[in-house]
């Protein structure tokens, strides 16, 4: 099966999510026997990609780097202010250039799908439909509505999702939530929409990957003396609902003095935390590590005893599974799709601090609660397998390219 | 003339807590934040120059007379860059016409949270300034000019004969800042106020192209003196030693008007110039002063806003001086004199955020990004001291 795949990042040059889905997904499908092309909008070495063919839509360098990554969307008309852009200095015109590059691509050539990932590729699955005639089969990792946290959002990425969206033959939702986003928010029929929950591969984290406790060495001292350490591994923006969680924490702390908080990361929102914990009273409560990446990742999450998802809108929430691998007891909001396939877990509304910090205080509080949420997640998250997320695309390939046949046979 | 240097906190991170208790010294020496950058830049820019000049001034009259408020976060770091520069104001010093005035030895703000770690700084720079010049401390000036009546009421219990503070407007009503006067509560003690619009006038506006008076000529500023003094016994002017040659760089020629300005000051024979300690023995307090609450020499509030004025600088102000006795009772030196560098007001300055609001960014210097950033990484700091406490001491635990 010969798929175009239309994506905007594959680690080590993601910022985020969406990077390693593609990624494990496209294995995946490859070992399941399709043959993709993979476009990304950026020129660079992936020296971890063999099963597929990658093509670079231009000869930029990645493009998270100019603040044009997949979550940028609010840079979408603002120029990045960087020379060695040229004239592609919006996230606007590394798109259309991108739709000029598959133009190219896909003259001449057959697909048995044409699989788009998210609103930045969409205009260019569409043109490529066009042009070869075969089925577009547009996944949602996130809509405009999750990324504007509540907000409005950007009017122009929203009508290209909506365009997008009309014009698919299948649509694929990371979880029940984003579904209910596309169908209720852009009035797709429900039965176009398919859910696919990513997973996540325990194989690629036990790549000899062994704790270094001197990495946190201050957090690991706060833990002899009977600290929890809570820890949120994310983007500081309005979406990851983390003002919340540092509400929460502080309300926790008044029940209870122990607890620490390890807000990795880095984001428009960073200095708004800083000081809303100063003004709490906290401070000294939270670190704040910036961006980490390699060692610092992986220890962060293995510092931590409890992590928490606070997304106000969360599609799915890779980070939480990361997070389970890591042996951590999870929090995850109602609003986070991750929720949707996992039972040991606690759960609370994203504006419910309350309620959190209740949660906080009884896992701090009580071992064997605390032991029996890490081990029973730890058993479960492994059963999300990206061998049975390949499946069902191949799956909703044929699907997509068949209705027609169908509607002939049985007219 | 107030000598002070900090030691600026460097970009120390999470995972240099606990780990690496170097806070001050950047890894790479040119780096913008580097003191040591810093100091020598300073060095050439002012404090060479302006010695030089003082110097020159000091021989050729013998009326001419300076007071120095010089820290002790200054003469480290003359000692360890520019011995030259410290050799320089020995001399000054040297010419009995030069006053050292005593302050604390970190430029801290102790006086407001530990009466303790305060006096024990005091007793530091009067030992420091002993040491170094073979002179005692008679006039006492707090950290930022920042003065309550408590303060003189303590410093006239010390033994000082004298203290300063800001001559503010709304506090002196009617009255003039150029008299002596006697602080409330007081025996033996005299206040000499600082002339703010006539200090200013030279630390703040001299280059300031937009200023109705600028350029401003020595025949100006001497004829605002004369009619400052009139009928009246002086003009404390007390301002940033570096305001010749950094903050008002040399091509603006600030060097040249004060050299000016103090020959012709001295060309009529009524004018003088004073010590601190001489004024006040020249001069019988004209009245009492009151302040009960804190008055400093920064900005238009005259508070202490700049360094205590929002949350991060309450939480960083807190935290590092609840760390007192465990610190001081390890007798490590080292970690003591890092806990003091801490202590310095500078650091609380960076995380000033009033500026957001008032627009006047450069008001505020900062050697970071934001003052956010400052608060990051003097947490870490601050977290880091706790942790040889915890580790090397077995004193105190990590909670904060």
């Amino acid at each position: 099966m010969k798929i175009l795949m239309l994506g905007w990042e594959l680690p080590p040059h993601n910022s985020g999510g969406l990077g390693v889905a593609c990624y494990y997904l496209s294995k995946a499908l490859a070992l399941n026997g399709a043959d993709i092309d993979f476009v990304v909008p950026y020129e660079a070495k992936h020296d971890n990609v063999d099963f597929m063919k990658i093509h670079a839509a231009t000869k930029l360098s990645p493009l998270h780097k100019f603040g044009m990554g997949a979550y940028d969307s609010n840079f979408l008309l603002e120029e990045a202010g960087r020379d060695d852009l040229g004239e592609l200095t919006t996230i606007r015109d590394v798109q259309k250039r991108y739709v000029d590059f598959v133009e190219e691509l896909v003259e001449g050539k057959q697909f048995d799908a044409i699989h788009a990932h998210d609103w930045l590729t969409m205009e260019a699955g569409m043109l490529a439909k066009e042009l070869t005639n075969a089925p577009l089969i547009v996944h949602v990792h996130a809509t405009e509505f999750d990324r504007a946290g509540g907000n409005q959002g950007n009017p122009i990425v929203h009508e290209i999702e909506y365009q997008g969206l009309m014009m698919a033959d299948r649509i694929l939702a990371v979880s029940a939530i984003t579904k209910d986003i596309i169908v209720e928010k852009y009035g797709i029929p429900a039965d176009k929409v398919e859910v696919v929950h990513n997973a996540i591969d325990p194989e690629s984290l036990n790549d000899g990957y062994e704790y270094d406790n001197r990495t946190y060495r201050y957090l690991e001292g706060l833990k002899d003396e009977g600290y929890t350490i809570i820890s949120a591994i994310t983007r500081f923006t309005i979406q990851k609902g983390l003002a919340n969680l540092v509400r929460a924490v502080a309300k926790a702390s008044e029940k209870y003095d122990r607890f620490a908080l390890l807000l990795a990361g880095d984001g428009e929102q960073r200095d708004e935390l800083i000081r809303l914990a100063a003004d709490l009273g906290i401070s000294d409560k939270i670190f704040f590590t910036g961006f980490v990446r390699g060692k610092q990742w992986r220890d962060a999450y293995s510092v931590s005893d409890v992590f928490v998802l606070s997304s106000i809108s969360e599609p799915f929430g890779l980070t939480a599974l990361e997070a389970a691998h890591h042996d951590n007891a999870l929090i995850v909001t109602n609003q986070s799709g991750v929720g949707e396939v996992l039972q040991s877990i606690f759960r609370y509304d994203f504006w419910d601090t309350d309620r959190l910090a209740d949660q906080l205080v009884g896992i701090a509080t009580s071992p064997a609660l605390k032991d029996s949420l890490r081990k029973n997640i730890l058993n479960e998250y492994a059963r999300l397998s990206w061998h049975d997320v390949a499946k069902k695309c191949m799956s909703q390939y044929t699907k997509a390219a068949s209705p027609a046949a169908l509607v002939g046979a049985f007219a | 003339m107030h000598v002070h240097q900090p030691y600026r906190v460097r970009e120390y991170s999470v995972f240099d807590t606990s780990i690496d208790h170097n806070y001050f010294t950047e890894p790479d020496t040119d780096n913008h934040r580097s003191n040591e950058k810093i100091l020598n830049k300073v060095a050439d820019k002012s404090y060479r120059p302006m010695n030089a000049l003082l110097e020159k001034l000091l021989n050729k009259h013998p009326d001419f007379k300076v007071s120095l408020s010089i820290t002790g976060t200054f003469i480290e770091q003359a000692e360890q860059w520019a011995p030259d520069v410290l050799e320089s104001f020995k001399r000054l010093v040297a010419t009995g016409q030069v006053e050292i005035v005593a302050e604390t030895y970190y430029h801290s703000l102790a006086f407001f949270y530990s009466r303790t770690e305060f006096e024990r700084q005091v007793e530091m720079h009067k030992d420091k300034i002993r040491e170094l010049f073979g002179v005692e401390t008679n006039v006492f000036r707090n950290t930022e000019l920042a003065y309550n009546d408590q303060l003189a009421q303590w410093a006239d219990g010390y033994g000082f004969k004298g203290i300063l503070a800001e001559g503010w407007d709304p506090i002196l009503d009617w009255r003039s800042p150029n008299f002596v006067y006697k602080p409330e509560g007081t025996e033996n003690i005299a206040l000499l106020l600082k002339n703010y619009r006539l200090s200013d006038d030279l630390a703040f506006r001299f280059s300031n192209q937009g200023w109705a008076e600028w350029p401003l000529t020595v025949d100006k500023y001497t004829q605002w003196m004369e009619a400052s003094v009139q009928d009246q016994p002086l003009v404390n002017l007390f301002m940033d030693y570096e305001t010749f040659g950094e903050h008002q760089w040399q091509d603006t020629g600030i060097f040249d008007f004060f050299e000016e300005f103090v020959n012709k000051w001295l060309e009529d024979e009524n004018n003088t110039f004073y010590t601190t300690s001489e004024a006040i023995a020249a001069n019988e307090p004209a009245g009492v002063i009151s302040m009960p609450d804190t008055v400093t020499w920064a900005d238009a509030e005259r508070d202490l806003t700049a360094w205590v004025g929002n949350s991060m600088q309450h939480e960083a102000m807190k935290h590092i001086y609840s760390l007192e006795d465990d610190v001081i009772r390890t007798q490590d030196n080292d970690l003591i004199a890092d806990w003091r560098k801490l202590q310095t007001s500078d650091h609380a300055y960076y995380m000033c955020t009033k500026w957001f609001t008032d627009g006047d960014v450069h008001a505020y210097f900062s050697p970071y990004d934001s003052p956010y950033d400052a608060f990051l990484y003097y947490i870490n700091a601050v977290r880091d001291v706790r942790w040889r406490l915890h580790e090397t001491h077995r004193t105190g635990g990590l909670s904060g």
